[in-house]
């Protein structure tokens, strides 16, 4: 056991059993998965993605991307890290060897998100954190503070710093209780800022019950977003300790100087007894004096020629052996670090290669600030020779760094830089600031300065691959970014791409600086100008699920269905997703011997139904859209190819709208209610965009026309009722309705009760057919279909879907725009000349049809195509082809197929086409490539059925 | 996510509204007098600067109102917002 008995922030009163690799374990609240293992004497967790080397625990926090691990239960989810799982009772984990594995079964749990304003936002409560909070909170301000921790004090946590003479954790103490006294100010503990995304909103994920194992109660959610905007941020996010890259630096039993304080002061936990400690600077010694302290045998490793005196004396005093001018070359271990090479320069050359034993190697290459969110806020940053890391440079007006995340490093600096960031914040708001006095730092020693120092080269002789690992989670290394630059990268990101450096947990928290140095040495460029890599958003992993939210299925993209949906499934209708609608597809019946129709059939029988006795569809989904005004009609007309202001109440006209392009947008009906009142029908899919589209012509270049626009889509049920035997349908419905031809004529449309419910009547017809769409009030639209359906039944009535509908308009060469069309269509392509009319002197897409582009007599135009062999059915998209004999790619297309269906009324197979110069083609023969075959089809009129429209009046 | 001063509702978050491309792009008063180089450039060319640039925004999932902003490209800071019709306004 590694567990001392030391003051911590454990409670060792409770026992924690848990699982790791199958064997079982003991823990206490308080510990990570990391710092549970060390106590175990575990420091292997996980072998290495590419080379399966063992690795350990690196870090004790967020910037560790090496104890990679799998949880298993109480649910299973992969890749997390060790050092970030707060250890539950009942925990189930295992090592990865760089990959977990997604559960199979669906996330039982409940994710959510959640809304704060505040004056003032703190991220993180370490010393900074925590006085610009109180500062805050003093000035009676609105103060939001987040800690990704389960508890505030950040690094006073790990270290045994005093303020005002006592444990600083005292003083942490009496600073979380003020602010939870203070009713202004929201502390979120276990919650990570983990994105900036302007104008002071930061996203930040609460972890809620992930402490808490099998034992998190019901109803409360596993984890939420908190969606932020704050007026003035304070970014006091520390900083981290970054290695030196040497051969070997991957072992398990290597980890960072600061981490093993951290598990010493945090967890009691000695992470080793033999400990050899590589620094660059003097914050490490920390480390080395505190782990002799608590018994272990210490040897420091120092890269710079002068040593602090104070730290030396320090040292003496604990029998700590300090080497200067020394660093290490490279480890070795069976699994575990048990040696570290090290050599010595001596008058400016290297020495001889010296072992020393250890079961601890600690590294110190000096500190990153934690700039991620800062630089995220479009901070720039600048480098800080001195700390070999960028630091922040911008004087932002809403966002400011405080403490190490700004490149300070003494417990007193940071203190009063929380408490300036603060009061400039609050200042910036004309809140008057707080008074805190800043508790009391013992003096510091004089500091040596540090050595900058990315990577020691490797002095191995053979050939070994190289083992000097950048992102060891990558399995990256220094030959990877000499490659990189070697092959003519200059450009720190193309590197970070090329190598995958920092793309992973790491998101450059311990490799970034690291690699920018390693590049800049080898390009001979100063690292100043170099730069770093942006850092992105997000900080931490994020699961999708707690993105997501309860934003997830129906609450995500709603299923919309129609006042007969009920109907429709009653009676076995098969669906097809039309936007967010359910539309009944085809209703398969059973046949003869029991079983039920396929498509094919289905289909048959209800186009054959439609055209020669009687069949009714649910249209309800037809976008519906009213427009009111004086100037309706002369609004219509500038958004329409025709011209609808001289249609009279009691008419219908079909209409086109293009785009300013000339392109057509959408089709539909438009029915003269009144004078001053147009109701117009969009594509089911279009609905939405066609109101928008209108509202922004209404609003923007036409303000001064009298005209107001409604979505009414849902306000209407729309049955077309539809075949010969349509009219005596009605008239049984209807008996007070004049249906005859000369009464009620095609294209009008005429108010009347059917089946004692007010019904809005249209002589429109999709189908080329006689038929008569019923509109009535969706609080009524299944007792109406409910009663036509039982009068229509000794007339052989029979529902069909959007499968028959389809088919029964393409034998009419009805297009259907986005199916037929694609945005590159204008209405004279597709042989829609008398839609656009001559008269007006502009309408909107009018000048784009005069454009030369768009007057071309090879554009593609549609037309109909049948297949040489009658029950061959092309596929839709298919390229068309001028000729059998292919020639060498590129092969020029001529067009492709846009519809194709089996047709009850031609007794063959049909398709409509977009084809080159299509409409000089007619009675052609071209080839449509499909499955591996050409087909050749003949090209035909896109009206193939009933061209005199003789049927469409009964 | 920028928070953008609606001008009839107040600042309200960048989901609820849609972009609206470059403003004061006026329609011409007789297209059919235009080239088809002139009316392509009225089509299809819109300026692209670094710094301030007015430009339409609907407020879709709020007022469904159409105004008129004045952002600065480089940081998203907006400087005005105003509605439609208004004279773009003299910013810093
Ligand atoms: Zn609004």
């Amino acid at each position: 056991m590694s567990r001392l008995d030391a003051t911590s922030r454990i409670d060792r009163g409770t026992d924690l059993r848990f699982t790791f690799d199958g064997k079982d374990y003991l823990g206490h609240p308080g510990d990570t998965l990391a710092s549970a293992l060390l106590a175990n004497g575990v420091h292997q967790v996980a072998t290495s993605i590419r080379f399966g080397r063992p690795r350990g625990i690196m870090a004790a926090g967020v910037e560790d991307a090496n104890a990679l691990v799998q949880v298993e239960a109480p649910f299973s989810e992969p890749m997390l890290t060790a050092t970030t799982i707060e250890l539950y009772d009942g925990l189930v984990a295992r090592g990865l060897s760089g990959q977990g594995r997604l559960a199979a079964e669906p996330d039982p749990a409940r994710y959510d998100a959640i809304h704060a304003h505040c004056d003032v936002l703190v991220v993180g409560a370490g010393p900074s954190g925590l006085v610009a909070a109180l500062t805050a909170a003093r000035s009676g301000a609105r103060v939001v503070l987040v800690d990704d921790q389960p508890e505030a004090g950040g690094s006073l946590l790990g270290s045994a710093e005093q303020l005002d003479g006592v444990p600083a954790t005292t003083w942490v103490s009496a600073t979380v209780a003020e602010l939870a006294a203070s009713p202004e100010v929201r502390v979120l503990q276990r919650t990570t800022a983990f994105g900036y995304y302007d104008d002071g909103f930061v996203l930040a994920l609460e972890k809620r019950t992930d402490h808490l194992g099998a034992a998190a109660p019901a109803g409360v959610s596993r984890q939420r977003v908190w969606r932020i905007r704050a007026k003035q941020v304070v970014i006091a996010t520390g900083a981290h300790e970054r290695p030196v890259i040497f051969a070997d630096n991957d072992r398990p039993g290597i980890m960072l100087a600061s981490a093993a304080r951290t598990y010493l002061h945090r967890y009691a936990v000695l992470a080793g007894r033999e400990v050899v400690v590589f620094t660059t600077n003097d914050s490490a010694y920390a480390a080395a004096t505190d782990l002799a302290d608590a018994g272990a045998e210490v040897t420091v490793v120092d890269a710079r020629p002068e040593i602090s005196p104070y730290w030396a004396a320090e040292c003496a005093r604990r029998g700590i052996a300090v080497r200067p001018a020394t660093v290490v070359i490279g480890t070795s271990g069976n699994g575990r670090v048990t040696s570290a090479h090290v050599v010595t320069a001596v008058d400016g050359s290297s020495g001889p290669r010296q072992g020393i034993g250890c079961d601890l190697l600690l590294v110190s290459g000096g500190w990153n600030p934690a700039v991620h969110l800062y630089s995220q806020a479009r901070g720039t940053l600048r480098y800080d020779a001195k700390l070999g890391a960028f630091v922040p440079a911008s004087e932002l007006l809403d966002v400011r760094a405080a403490g190490s995340a700004r490149g300070a490093f003494t417990l007193a600096a940071c203190l009063a830089e929380g408490r300036l960031a603060a009061q400039d914040a609050l200042t910036a708001l004309g809140i008057a600031p707080g008074d805190v006095p800043l508790p009391g730092t013992p003096e510091q020693p004089e500091e040596v300065p540090g050595h900058v120092l990315w990577s020691v080269p490797d002095h191995r002789e053979d050939n070994a691959p190289c083992s000097s690992f950048v992102d060891l989670q990558r399995d990256a290394t220094v030959a990877d970014v000499l490659r990189a630059t070697g092959s003519g990268m200059t450009s720190v990101e193309h590197v970070k791409r090329y190598t995958t450096i920092g793309t992973a947990h790491d998101q450059g928290k311990t490799s970034g600086v690291i690699t920018s140095g390693i590049v800049a040495d080898a390009l001979g460029v100063d690292i100043a100008s170099l730069g770093t890599t942006t850092f992105r958003p997000p900080y931490t992993s994020v699961s999708f699920a707690a993105l997501a939210g309860r934003d997830r299925g129906q609450i995500f993209d709603p299923v919309r269905v129609t006042a007969i949906h009920p109907w429709h499934v009653k009676h076995g209708a098969l669906f097809e997703n039309v936007g967010q609608w359910k539309r009944p597809w085809y209703y398969p019946q059973r046949d003869a011997s029991g079983s039920f129709e396929d498509l094919e059939t289905a289909v048959l029988r209800e186009c054959r139904a439609a055209r020669e006795g009687v069949a009714l569809m649910d249209a309800s989904t037809l976008g519906k859209i009213n427009v009111q005004g004086a100037d309706a009609g002369e609004f219509l007309d500038r958004l329409y190819t025709n011209i609808m202001s001289t249609l009279k109440p009691g008419f219908i006209r079909y209409g086109v709208m293009c785009g300013m392009d000339g392109m057509i947008l959408d089709d539909g009906t438009v029915t003269r209610v009144s004078e001053t009142e147009f109701l117009l029908t969009t594509t089911t899919g279009n609905a939405a965009k066609i109101l928008e589209w209108m509202e922004e012509f209404a609003q923007t270049e036409w303000p001064e026309l009298r005209v107001s626009l409604t979505s009414v889509t849902e306000h209407w049920v729309t049955v077309p009722l539809v075949g010969p035997r349509s009219r005596e349908v009605l008239a049984s419905l209807a008996p007070d309705l004049d249906v005859s031809n000369e009464g009620f004529g095609f294209m009008t449309w005429r108010d009347a009760e059917v089946a004692g419910i007010p019904a809005r009547i249209c002589r429109i017809s999709f189908s080329g057919e006689l038929a008569y769409e019923i509109n009535v009030s969706a609080w009524d639209g299944l007792a109406l279909w409910e009663t036509v359906i039982e009068h229509g039944t000794p007339y052989g009535i029979t529902p069909y879907g959007t499968e028959a509908m389809h088919v029964l308009r393409a034998e009419k060469g009805y297009p259907i725009i986005g199916q037929d069309t694609d945005g590159t269509v204008t209405p004279q392509d597709l042989g829609m000349s008398w839609v656009v009319s001559k008269k007006k002197v502009d309408f909107i897409g009018k000048r784009s049809h005069a454009r030369a582009e768009n007057n071309r007599p090879d554009r593609k135009q549609l037309v109909g195509l049948l297949p040489v062999d009658p029950t061959k059915l092309l596929a839709e998209g298919a390229q068309l082809l001028a000729s059998a004999d292919v020639p060498e790619p590129p092969v020029p297309m001529l067009g492709h197929v846009t519809s194709s269906y089996r047709s009850a009324a031609l007794n063959r197979t049909f398709a409509l086409a977009l084809v080159r110069a299509g409409r000089d083609r007619l009675g052609e023969t071209l080839y449509a490539w499909q499955d591996g075959e050409l087909l050749a089809v003949t090209v035909a009129d896109s009206v193939l059925y009933d061209k005199e429209g003789a049927r469409r009046d009964g | 996510m920028l928070l953008i001063p609606c001008p009839w509702c107040g600042p309200r978050d960048e989901t609820e509204f849609h972009y609206g491309g470059q403003a004061h792009v006026a329609y011409p008063g007789n297209p059919a007098a235009l080239s088809d180089e002139e009316w392509a450039r009225y089509l299809f060319f819109r300026d692209n600067p670094k710094g301030a640039f007015a430009e339409r925004w609907n407020h879709s999932a709020g007022c469904r109102r159409w105004f008129n902003a004045v952002r600065d490209t480089a940081d998203n800071e907006i400087r005005a917002v105003y509605r439609t019709g208004e004279p773009r306004p003299v910013t810093a």
